[in-house]
């Protein structure tokens, strides 16, 4: 299973860690891979700190035990650098993916990490901007997918339109399309 | 009767003749036996409403008789038949002797 | 053609229960099993089903509903977990004796207290001796395949006893993934249609329904439900295997994966078997010959396959989900020591307490069974004797 993709979402209630691991998973069935998509399920509360999972192979996936060691991890709000255990279990060459107005430097220094890959993008920002709430999980996933190139951006905003076209206004669902594609632009590395 | 081995019956406890209790009679259970006056009678009804082995017998409305193949002898009939009329008596299997 | 689908546990089941459309469905809601029903409520309002869905006050009720309506002669599923279950209990085992084929999806939840909405096996196991058929599934694609299957296991008229399809709860409850899906014709086709042998509903011949049975038939009674669910082993194998010509994918009443020359070999059921196939190729990579047997069927017990499975087996790890407080190991260690009982089988057995309230079980720790399992083979094993996976000491 080593060509096994692991993804660990970090996110408070609220913010879509559950939303875009699910849609994460869909979108790469899609493509024709296998996929998992799971939170961690527990008292949720608006705010609280939470996760969210991904696994995503070319084979059929078989494992269903927690994600210990994941390759990416996407972190929906930088107040949580400081809470959760953002860096657990990545690798050497792992990825770190925040949605925050500082720079991947800053973010370094404040996890005190050496190696990994650290990525920032203005999630938040964007999702005002285009979407006009402050629901980071969709630019989130454009930035995904720009840092680590496992789907092709078109499958992610295909998902985004399957999810959006039942009982949501058209604005929102271009909202969200624009929001990936500025965050697929945006996401700035070291 | 014989008691049928589990190969013989229906599954899960079904009864497949309904109102079977028709053929099982009680009638030997009694040790009083209600006796009718067909003269008194007022045919009220009131004990064909309150007999539990339905052995009141009814015909176009009116009582005609009580089927002793079921009756237990409880005697409720008799205790519902108004006090003034006391068309049903009780009375000992021993002594009614047919 | 198969339809690829990817769905959680929760939407898998309901999927399942879309194309069999049943006459009934008696509803009250339960984590983890809340989303199942929800998603099939909402398959009821866009009239994408004509069952009659009927939302009750409890889960005593749901059963006790699904009972009456079974008894009308209605195809009837519900579904629930943990404690609802619980509360089911003294109408589980009248679906069982009336002879209703009730099917009816159970996601697997920690019974409380402490109150624990995680996943573990305590609820389906303490009703193991209720009369019901057990399938436990490993994945969201065996809980759909399961549930259609359950549906000709139950009505098969040499069984007519209801089934429990059990998946685990969140671990596969709440994961979305990928499976294969029948077509619509194609699933319509396998369930075909139902008629009940009885019917309350049925006045040109009426009957009698859940009678007082006293000493002189009752035994008689449980006596053919032993011999239903006897049955029920020839059956859930041909239906198996029917169904693996209809969709690719055979089932039988255990699934022994690299059993056949396994020196050491682990027993579970469930998604835990899953990742134990991960480290059995891992350490079958290694050279290491091991194997895992998956127990689908827990009612009926697989006595054959169980035998057949750990022939060359030095050393076996059973891993129960559960306690059976007081007795000498967990439920299904205890039935595989019984399995094995008169055989001439001189493995050494140890069995493995894990995963409790949904305490998770890595591939980390199967290797690390399947290791100590090389340092006991040969060795006598107390029965009594219980090892624990991932408890803090």
């Amino acid at each position: 299973m080593a060509d096994m993709l692991e993804i660990r979402w970090h996110g408070r209630g609220g913010q879509g860690a559950k939303t875009a691991s699910l849609l994460l998973a869909e979108a790469a069935a899609m493509e024709g891979k296998y996929s998992q998509g799971f939170p961690d399920y527990g008292p949720e509360r608006m705010g609280a700190p939470m996760r969210g999972f991904n696994r995503i192979s070319e084979e059929p996936i078989r494992l269903h035990c927690a994600i210990y060691s994941p390759k990416i991890v996407v972190v929906l709000d930088d107040t949580l650098i400081s809470t959760a255990d953002i860096a657990s279990g990545l690798p050497d060459d792992g990825i770190i993916i925040v949605n925050t107005l500082k720079k991947p430097a800053e973010i370094r220094a404040e996890l005190g990490l050496e190696g990994r890959m650290i990525y920032t993008v203005n999630a938040t920002g964007i999702a005002i901007d285009e979407i006009g709430r402050p629901i980071p999980n969709s630019p989130m996933l454009g930035a995904l997918v720009k840092v680590s190139p496992f789907l092709p951006l078109e499958s992610v905003i295909e998902q985004i339109k399957k999810k959006f076209s039942h009982g949501f206004r058209p604005e929102v669902l271009e909202g969200n399309v624009r929001a990936i594609n500025r965050a697929y632009e945006e996401v700035t590395s070291e | 009767m014989r008691e049928k081995s589990w190969r013989e019956i229906p599954i899960g406890g079904m009864i497949e003749d309904a109102g079977n209790a028709d053929t099982y009679e009680t009638g030997s259970w009694r040790t009083y036996r209600p006796i009718w006056d067909a003269e008194k009678c007022i045919h009220c009804l009131a004990c064909w409403i309150a007999c539990p082995d339905s052995a009141i017998q009814l015909k176009d409305g009116k009582m005609v008789g009580i089927d002793y193949s079921h009756c237990k002898g409880c005697g409720i009939c008799a205790f519902e038949c108004p006090d003034k009329i006391a068309a049903l008596e009780m009375k000992l299997e021993t002594e009614v002797n047919d | 053609m198969a339809r690829r689908l990817t769905l959680s546990g929760n939407d898998a089941a309901a999927e399942a229960m879309r194309q069999i459309d049943p006459d009934v469905v008696t509803c009250f809601p339960i984590t983890p099993q809340t989303e199942l029903m929800h998603k099939f409520a909402e398959f009821v309002a866009d009239g994408e089903v004509k069952a009659e869905m009927v939302l009750v006050e409890s889960e005593h009720s749901a059963m006790s509903a699904a009972v009456g309506a079974a008894s009308a002669g209605a195809r009837v599923m519900t579904a629930t977990a943990a404690n609802g279950l619980a509360l089911m209990w003294e109408i589980v085992y009248i679906a069982a004796s009336n002879r209703l084929p009730i099917v009816m999806p159970v996601v697997n939840r920690a019974l409380s207290g402490p109150i624990n909405i995680h996943c573990d096996h305590s609820d389906t196991m303490g009703c193991r001796d209720t009369g019901w058929i057990q399938l436990y599934s490993e994945n969201a694609q065996e809980v759909y395949d399961n549930v259609l299957q359950a549906i000709r296991i139950a009505e098969n008229p040499d069984v007519l006893l209801p089934v429990m399809v059990t998946f685990d709860g969140f671990i596969i409850s709440h994961t979305v993934e990928v499976l294969d899906a029948l077509e619509d014709k194609d699933a319509r086709g396998w369930i075909g249609d139902y008629k009940s042998t009885y019917s309350l509903l049925n006045t040109d011949e009426p009957a009698t329904f859940g009678p007082l049975d006293l000493q002189d038939y009752y035994f008689e009674h449980k006596r053919q439900q032993i011999e239903g669910m006897n049955n029920a082993t020839a059956v859930i194998k041909s239906v198996g295997e029917a169904y693996g010509k209809l969709s690719g994918r055979a089932y039988g009443m255990t699934e022994n994966y690299k059993t056949d020359d396994a020196d050491y070999v682990v027993i579970a059921l469930g998604s835990t078997c899953g990742t134990a196939k991960v480290v059995v190729d891992e350490m079958r990579a290694e050279g290491k010959r091991v194997g895992l047997l998956k127990l689908r069927s827990f009612r009926p017990f697989p006595h054959a396959e169980i035998v057949a499975g750990l022939a060359s087996a030095k050393a076996v790890a059973v891993l129960d989900r559960s306690v059976s407080f007081g007795a000498p190991g967990g439920p299904v260690h205890k039935e595989i020591l019984a399995a094995l009982n008169g055989t001439g089988h001189t493995t050494s057995i140890v069995n493995y307490l894990y995963g409790l309230g949904g305490r998770d079980i890595s591939t980390t720790h199967i290797r690390t069974v399947f290791e100590e399992l090389e340092t006991v083979a040969g060795k006598s094993i107390p029965a009594d004797e219980v090892r624990f996976i991932g408890l803090r000491g």
